[in-house]
């Protein structure tokens, strides 16, 4: 405490008191214990922890995943809650998808026959007006394509509400007769429609026989290649589902090879507009092999042929009139003219 | 010696790891301080042909990712004295350097600067059987080095062959594949004190981390200080820490020898505050800011201000406020540093370091920085003296780059590329013996 007292001066209680020290030459008060800068052990190994790259990810993603999923989960474990989030989700959906904007209120078919437009509309799958939402075009494109007599469809939601239907039909092009009835088929051979009789249609060309629809391509070009016996024509006769008969009125047949029939058919009309084949009594002209042409004769000119060389003529049965005597000499041609037949078939 | 195998090639195992991981830590246990640098290691290959980098003393494969430097704590010339207040040092240092470097560091290479190391050259010789060296043969060599008694409680630090010899074909790096009779191998063996040793493995162990390697500081630092040539040629360094003073003495890239003085940068600390009666703070804060070793006419008339710097007030007006010149501090670092530089020349002498072809003296540590000290030490060691600085490697930040890294550094570089230890080699076949009885009984047992 030697500071305390200035030498020279000798303490006297009687005088005035030491003049007090400048604050900042006081021994400053002892601090505290100064603290450790080292970090304590856990707080070393949390840092080292930390530092440990899985652990840092699992905290850093895992946790607030796991967190979100259980506070959610633990949420929606109640019945009423789920209930009343999908409700208010749905109601959200449906608000937008009624909005004005995209009503469907018309629809607008083009190309339809009268019947095409109301199994068209009778197609659609909600009542209009409708959302546009729930139209699949596409589905509903598929379906309507599956209609005999619609060929395409165009669909599209015009602006202003219109489901517009651009229709395209098959043409009808020729009429198939077979076991179950009629149909009327396009140009390829698809169906478009059926009916009852034949009066119906009567400007249609007629085709025949099993396998003749899938072949009616190949039946229309004959028809074309037809051309000047086009008015005698009766129809076509598919046979043995592989080749055509030609049927022309009086019952005369064009019988066609099953290969390259059109020009075996064209080969016949050069015939016929050379010498008149067809308008002669023939019955059929057989170009089943196009190389060799053969003709069956009718009745009458079978037996002008044979008065003219003296043989008995044949009766109506097909059996020689008697007296026989030189029946031999006919027999081979009214054999060959028998045994066509039964080819025929 | 065989433990001491098992236990050396444990380390190389954990090494290897680490590299293979691409992290480790390199931890320089000093007297005043501790640091702690992160290496990341890269691999050969990140530095083109362009760049101008070649592989030099393999400071290319690795960079600095993180580092970080605290007052020592618990250390008492250079051995762990508070193996607790070490600890928590450590701790600082690891975790500050764990955080610059933003990873995990599970294995560590440390340094041992003091701890009485005690250098030892051993002599083996084997006759050649082939007429040819093999890796066999070199360590059969090496094994047949006969050991002296190091004394109790020692533990062998390093154990690198420095000279083979084929024959008469002496100064061999490599001797394998070379063709002779005879085989002969010169190795240095630094021991260490054992206590040291486990203490600083129980310190590390206790901050949950592995030990991969230790190496001493004095051979640390001279790999770092000394340039490639002067390691080629011969060459001391001197590493003058603050509690211990270590000297390495390197000749064909090898450390021949190792020793340290049990003085340093704090003894002359504690002259000052004892000649000034200023406390140790402000003493080492007056020995680095006005030190000097060599005393001038200005340094009469240059006061300096010793009371009121460091904040420790007695109360006292005269003496907190005191001047002394300059020359008085000189006058108190000189005596110190002429003791601590005629310890080491001492142990120069006996190493028989003027014998050596090129005396090349580098003066490493945080005490070279002191200015004056290479006239002084030019006088005592001789003429060729320099100050030497520690290689740069690359992200070490410039704080980390003075002379008192020379040991971190060095320790970095040998981690990067370690020199052959002679656990480096397998242990030769004959010292398996009860395993060959062994296979040779269940021989018998299974065909008779």
């Amino acid at each position: 405490m030697q500071g305390l007292e200035r030498p020279g001066v000798p303490a006297n209680p009687g005088m005035r008191p030491a003049p007090a020290r400048p604050a900042g030459a006081r021994p400053q008060p002892a601090r505290g214990p100064r603290r450790d800068p080292a970090p304590s052990r856990l707080a070393y190994r949390l840092h080292r922890l930390w530092l440990t790259p899985l652990y840092r990810r699992v905290v850093r993603v895992g946790l607030p995943v796991v967190l979100t999923a259980m506070i959610a989960g633990l949420w929606l474990s109640d019945e009423t809650r789920r209930a009343s989030v999908s409700g208010a989700a749905t109601a959200l959906i449906d608000k937008v998808q009624s909005r004005e904007e995209f009503m469907v209120r018309t629809m607008e078919i083009e190309g339809a026959s009268p019947a095409v437009d109301k199994g068209l509309r009778a197609m659609l799958p909600v009542t209009l007006p409708a959302s546009s939402f729930d139209f699949d075009l596409a589905a509903l494109r598929a379906q309507v394509e599956k209609l005999d007599a619609v060929e395409r469809v165009d669909l599209r939601i015009r602006p202003g509400g219109i489901l517009s239907a651009v229709v395209t039909e098959r043409q009808p092009a020729v009429l198939w007769r077979h076991a179950r009835g009629i149909d009327i088929l396009d140009h390829t051979g698809h169906r478009v429609a059926s009916v009852t009789s034949r009066e119906v249609r009567r400007d249609l060309p007629m085709i025949a026989g099993e396998g003749a629809g899938a072949h009616a391509a190949e039946a229309l070009a004959l028809i074309d290649a037809a051309g000047a016996v086009l008015p005698r024509l009766r129809g076509l006769e598919r046979m043995g589902e592989r080749r055509w008969d030609v049927v022309l009125d009086r019952g005369q047949r064009i019988m066609l090879p099953a290969g390259r029939a059109v020009p075996a058919l064209e080969r016949v009309m050069a015939m016929d507009k050379a010498d008149g084949l067809l308008t002669r009594d023939v019955v059929a002209v057989d170009m089943r092999n196009p190389h060799r042409p053969v003709l069956r004769l009718g009745f009458s000119a079978q037996n002008m042929l044979r008065r003219a060389q003296g043989l008995p003529e044949l009766g109506p049965d097909g059996q020689v009139i008697e007296p026989a005597d030189d029946a031999a000499a006919s027999a081979p041609k009214g054999g060959r003219a028998g045994s066509n037949k039964p080819a025929k078939g | 010696m065989r433990d001491l195998y098992q236990a050396q090639r444990a380390m190389r195992q954990m090494r290897r790891q680490a590299m293979a991981r691409g992290v480790m830590a390199v931890l320089d246990i000093g007297t005043s301080k501790i640091t702690c640098v992160v290496l990341q290691f890269d691999g050969p290959g990140q530095f083109r042909e362009t760049d101008g980098v070649g592989p030099m003393a393999g400071q290319s494969s690795f960079r600095v990712i993180g580092q970080s430097t605290t007052q020592s704590r618990g250390v008492r010339y250079g051995e762990i004295e508070t193996v607790a207040e070490t600890e928590c040092a450590i701790r600082q240092v690891v975790q500050n350097a764990q955080k610059q470097a933003g990873l995990r560091v599970d294995h560590v290479i440390a340094t041992i600067a003091g701890a009485r190391p005690a250098s030892y050259g051993l002599a083996g010789e084997i006759t050649l059987t082939a007429g040819k060296v093999s890796e066999h043969d070199v360590a059969a060599v090496l094994a047949s080095c006969d050991v002296p008694d190091f004394g109790r409680g020692r533990d062998v630090l390093h154990a690198q062959p420095v000279n083979f010899a084929v024959d008469a074909r002496s100064g061999l790096a490599d001797p394998r594949d070379h063709v002779g009779n005879r085989l002969a191998v010169d190795m240095h063996v630094l021991t260490v004190d054992a206590h040291a040793v486990s203490n600083l493995v129980q310190c590390i162990r206790r901050c949950d981390l592995e030990l991969a390697g230790v190496g001493s500081a004095a051979y640390a630092a001279g790999r770092a200080a000394l340039v490639e040539d002067e390691q080629e040629l011969g060459a001391a360094c001197i590493d003058m820490g603050g509690g211990v003073t270590g000297i390495s003495i390197f000749l064909k890239k090898h450390m021949i020898f190792a020793d340290a003085v049990r003085m340093g940068g704090d003894l002359v600390t504690q002259d000052i505050a004892k000649g000034l009666r200023v406390p140790v703070q402000a003493a080492e804060w007056l020995k680095t800011r006005h030190g000097g070793l060599e005393a001038t006419g200005r340094d009469d008339h240059d006061m300096i201000e010793v009371g009121g710097t460091s904040g420790a007030e007695t109360g006292d007006w005269d003496t907190d406020r005191r001047s002394v010149s300059r020359a008085d501090l000189i006058g108190i670092m000189r005596p110190r540093t002429e003791e601590i530089l005629d310890e080491a020349r001492a142990i120069l002498d006996a190493a028989g370091f003027d014998q050596m072809p090129s005396r090349q003296v580098v003066l490493t540590g945080g005490g070279s920085q002191i200015p004056g000290l290479d006239t002084l030490a030019a006088r005592i060691l001789g003429q060729n003296v320099r100050i030497g600085r520690p290689l740069r490697i690359t992200g070490l930040t410039r704080r980390h780059t003075g002379p008192g890294h020379a040991a971190t550094v060095g320790l970095a570089l040998h981690a990067a590329n370690p020199q052959d230890e002679w656990w480096d080699f397998e242990i030769p076949l004959e010292h398996r013996g009860v395993v060959g009885v062994r296979r040779a009984l269940r021989w018998f047992k299974n065909n008779w």
